[in-house]
């Protein structure tokens, strides 16, 4: 084995090693706070996160393990974002876990487990390797869900979960061995030119696509294939909903863009048909069923379905009439949407752990009532996620809708223009539910007079995280810049 | 120096400094730090009006940098005619809100503060940027601290009153996003809105991206039938919030018309004319109407503005027969914005005094006020006669403007408009005999205190700019003039693309 062939991957594998460094030495150093396990995990993240902005800043695009393995920008960025996601989650998830006996050396293992098959999936240049990172991050997933084996809500969500998303998995399998069927290959490169050459039976290859669409469909959450998104947000404990809501997000849209539009950007005239009747169900629904929830877990669950659903019109416009030229805009859009909404959903999940404390989960939306006056701060914080959410200036969420619009309406195709005033309609109804929660925290009187507890780190990364959200929404430039490089490089090999 | 952008961000900068080291224990001194700070702010914008070139429509004090390069997008701003008085109207209005909130505010002194000057900032930011996104941020940010304003320190319907105008207003101005969005796509890849000034539009693109403005602007204006909101957040709006909606807040969807409707699409706006003149004529004469049977003064005052509004949008909109807009309706609409801004604050700050003393906004809880408040009373007459367009005042000149160029369009036109003459002395001078005047009607009134200094001061600031703009108006329409005449040339020709 050479060098050559271990570099692009180095990442995985330092990850890989490190989650059963951290495995073996949760055996010998138990410790109630974990403290040992927790330090050796971010800083493990940590050294993956800085390899990744270091291949980034590389810029280069290699093909390793018999080209099986991508490593290019575009992976490179979801990595490094995911990474960061993850290393997120488990600061605002320690305290949140040590309160509920859900800190145990599992917890650290399996979503760094999560975090490589997520990695695994980015890099993916392989239909199997697709797959493998999905079960990887998947099962991993299933498990951190079910951690709490005594809770029957948990218990649930994680069968719910499994259930589905084994259904959902054997979808895209089978969706993926037709299209393997048809071209005889399962690299994406590979499958590119098979369909390219124009040879190949037509209706093999969209009786494939529709199965991959709705494997990918499944797994992002939208309608109709949404189901278990409620759910599994409600019923699972606050830090796995987020292990769930946050990197996995970026994962699901690293692997549509590397199906769709490096595989099969040849039937993008199918599945984008597809993606604008998956994404209008997904706004009309989530938005709708936000409205009725009293639950703020079931309400973010609904609003991520409405979300995804934005996001997804982002991957409409790619391919007009046949013309790619408008691809690098609208795929980049829709990165940058789903980064934002990450970044966003990261922060909100963060509070709801913050105000929970033993014995209370801070579930109902009735939870933040009367916010304002136990800690202005923090009810500042939430209330920019809100706004960025529901998309109002000058917070980045706004900056996320304006660029998919953006990517709509300069296609110049009257039925994308309807398409973005009917998602702008679909947005208004968004608003309504996000504002209330603001509405909540400012207009009414606290119901609880508990002081907010929650370490310094926990507090000091939220006043981050909602300081980015409202930063980049006065500079958004940088971030739209790294996205559309990415995406433009992607095409450029 | 970059005046425009200190105008803009001095206030804000102080608003969130205010919301980080404020606490009620120390109120006084945030009561203090925000009155410098929106003093400070109103004088750095009188030099956009003392250094102003008259003889120019061009954009005066303009600042250009990039900011978001992937969109083509820049930070411009810049002042004109158009533009230049309701940047200081807005400075001018930040100090006296925060004067008339000395003593009533007590809770979260520091939160209420900085949402005025936070949103002062912002509503300078919308009435001069020059770049269509920047325009579109400036004017969705506004929402926000109107809406805590209300909903926080607003009456007992607050909540509804704050969802309302944050959706309606919401979901106008979405439909604007997406007109921006299109001639963003159309002009090639610019926000600049002087580009699409002069950029060519088919007529069924023109009508389409009216009617996408129209919606963001008219319920803004707000024009009837898209006005329910304003009595409602009036109404439940603390005195403070019901000043800045009713002085600044009004007049972007105005300003809205002017700076987008009429240059980027002249030809549908022509052809869509005489809907916009029914609509502003309903405004005048049934709204006025609807003032005159309210019983809460607040609401009362609301209608009044939506009637006073109505004359702005004829104003804009009345054209003669060869399709020239007239300079001196447009001209009169522009005063008439002014002065209303200075009149309708006015009324909700007397409203608001008496609000403090008896806790009541009925017409009927009150009764022979003058006798108890006489200094009060002076000032509210004078306001009452402004609003209802006494000549001498200010409230006069505008609207004899409007109807001077209304008449040369179209005389029964003018005639229908004029008629707001009797429905203003209406409904304003029979709510100023209910209230005023006649004998002392119950124990509250009896007990009445007339106004203490800061009150006084801050409503003689008012009457004298009342007064002042009623008696020479001069300065105030040469600065608009050239700006004027250079919009309605602009907007007399048409520019359909082939």
């Amino acid at each position: 084995m050479n060098w050559q062939a271990v570099y692009p991957i180095l990442p995985e594998i330092i990850l890989l090693v490190m989650a059963c460094v951290v495995a073996m030495t949760d055996l010998w150093i138990p410790g109630k706070d974990r403290v040992v396990t927790y330090c050796i995990a971010q800083a493990s993240l940590t050294v993956v996160a800085l390899a990744q902005l270091w291949y980034f800043w590389d810029g280069a695009t290699y093909y390793a393990m018999q080209r099986m393995v991508v490593a290019d920008p575009m992976g490179h960025l979801l990595g490094l974002f995911a990474t960061l996601a993850m290393m997120t989650t488990l600061v605002y998830a320690r305290p949140y876990a040590a309160e509920r006996e859900m800190l145990k050396g599992e917890l650290f293992t399996l979503s760094m487990f999560s975090l490589l098959g997520i990695l695994v999936m980015v890099a993916a240049n392989n239909f199997l390797l697709v797959y493998l990172g999905l079960e990887l991050m998947s099962l991993s997933l299933y498990a951190l869900v079910a951690m709490r084996r005594d809770d029957t809500g948990a218990t649930e969500a994680a069968m719910k979960y499994f259930v589905l998303g084994a259904l959902a998995s054997g979808f895209l399998l089978y969706g993926l061995s037709m299209m393997y069927g048809a071209t005889g290959s399962l690299e994406m490169n590979e499958v590119f030119k098979a369909i390219g050459t124009g040879r190949i039976n037509r209706a093999v290859l969209v009786f494939g696509t529709v199965f991959v669409v709705a494997g990918l469909a499944f797994k992002l959450g939208a309608v109709p294939f949404h189901m278990w998104v409620p759910d599994v947000y409600q019923g699972a404990p606050t830090s796995m909903t987020l292990l769930v809501g946050g990197a996995p997000k970026l994962a699901a849209f690293a692997i549509t863009i590397r199906l769709l539009v490096e595989g099969m950007i040849g039937m993008a005239i199918d599945w984008q048909q597809m993606l604008v009747l998956l994404s209008l169900a997904s706004m009309l629904l989530g938005n709708l069923a936000a409205i009725a929830q009293n639950n703020i877990k079931r309400m973010l669950a609904y609003s991520t379905i409405a979300q995804i659903g934005f996001m997804l019109l982002g991957l409409c416009p790619g391919v007009v009439s046949g013309n790619t030229v408008s691809a690098g805009n609208a795929y980049s859009s829709a990165m940058f949407y789903v980064v934002t909404d990450v970044l966003t959903t990261l922060g909100t999940f963060g509070m709801i752990m913050l105000l929970s404390r033993a014995g209370h989960e801070a579930e109902r939306i009735d939870d933040f009532r009367g916010l304002a006056r136990r800690s202005p701060w923090f009810a500042g914080v939430m209330a920019v996620f809100m706004f960025s959410l529901a998309g109002i200036p000058p917070t980045v969420g706004f900056y996320a809708k304006l660029a998919v619009l953006q990517a709509l309406v300069s296609t110049n195709v009257p039925a994308f223009i309807w398409l973005a005033i009917s998602a702008v309609v679909l947005s208004l109804l968004g608003a309504y539910y996000y504002v209330r929660v603001v509405k909540v925290m400012y207009f009414d009187e606290p119901a609880d007079s508990h002081p907010i507890e929650g370490g310094r780190d926990v507090r000091i990364l939220l006043s981050f995280n909602g300081a980015a959200v409202l930063l980049l929404g006065i500079l958004p430039g940088g971030l739209m810049q790294l996205c559309a490089q990415a995406i433009v490089r992607m095409f450029a090999t | 120096m970059p005046l425009l952008s200190i105008a803009i961000w001095l206030p804000i900068v102080s608003g969130v400094l205010l919301l980080a080291f404020g606490r009620d224990d120390r109120a006084d001194a945030v009561r203090w730090a925000a009155l410098i700070a929106s003093l400070a702010s109103f004088a750095v914008t009188i030099p956009l009006v003392t250094g102003f070139d008259l003889a120019t429509p061009a954009l005066q004090f303009g600042e250009k940098h990039a900011w978001i390069a992937r969109f083509n997008v820049w930070y411009t701003l810049g002042v004109d005619g158009l533009s230049v008085w309701f940047v200081l109207l807005t400075a001018f209005t930040t100090p006296i809100v925060v004067i008339s909130a000395w003593q009533v505010i007590e809770e979260r002194v520091n939160q209420y503060m900085a949402a005025f000057l936070i949103l002062s900032g912002l509503l300078v930011g919308v009435f001069c940027a020059m770049d269509g996104l920047l325009f579109y941020v400036f004017f969705e940010a506004t929402l926000i601290p109107m809406y805590l304003i209300i909903g926080v320190w607003g009456g007992p319907r607050r909540v509804y009153a704050a969802f309302k105008f944050f959706l309606y207003t919401l979901a106008g101005s979405l439909l604007m996003l997406v007109a921006l969005i299109y001639l963003y796509y159309k002009s090639g890849g610019s926000f600049d809105i002087l580009v699409w000034h002069r950029l060519p539009l088919t007529l069924q693109a023109q009508v389409l991206i009216f009617f996408a403005f129209f919606f963001a602007f008219a319920v803004k204006v707000p024009m009837w039938p898209v006005h329910t909101w304003l009595p409602d957040a009036h109404v439940e709006a603390p005195t403070g919030g019901s000043v800045v909606l009713a002085a600044i807040m009004l007049k972007l969807g105005a300003y809205g018309f002017l700076r987008f409707s009429l240059p980027i699409t002249p030809d549908a706006s022509h052809r869509w004319a005489w809907f916009m003149v029914a609509l502003s004529l309903i405004a005048i004469v049934y709204i006025g109407l609807v003032a005159l049977v309210q019983h809460d003064m607040k609401k009362l005052v609301a209608y009044s503005s939506v009637a006073h509004m109505g004359f702005v949008t004829l104003g804009f909109f009345i054209f003669d027969a060869q399709g020239r807009g007239n300079e001196l309706a447009v001209s009169g609409a522009i005063v008439q914005m002014v002065s209303h801004g200075f009149v309708s604050g006015a009324m909700f700050l007397c409203i608001g005094v008496l609000y403090d003393r008896v806790h009541s906004r009925e017409i009927s809880a009150y009764g022979g006020v003058v006798n108890t408040m006489p200094k009060f009373a002076a000032f509210a007459v004078l306001f009452a006669m402004a609003n209802c367009g006494l000549p001498g005042t200010a409230g006069f000149v505008g609207e004899w403007m409007v109807i001077l160029g209304t008449v040369k369009a179209n005389f029964w036109i003018a005639a229908a408009a004029a008629t707001t003459l009797i429905w203003g002395a209406g409904y304003t001078l029979w709510m100023v005999k209910r209230v005023y005047f006649g004998a002392v009607a119950n124990d509250d009134v009896r007990t009445l205190r007339d106004l203490d200094r800061r009150e006084f001061a801050m409503l003689s600031i008012l009457a004298v700019a009342v007064l002042a703009m009623g008696l020479y108006p001069k300065p105030l329409t040469d600065v608009m003039h050239v700006s004027v005449v250079e919009l309605l040339r602009h907007a007399s020709v048409p520019k359909l693309a082939p």
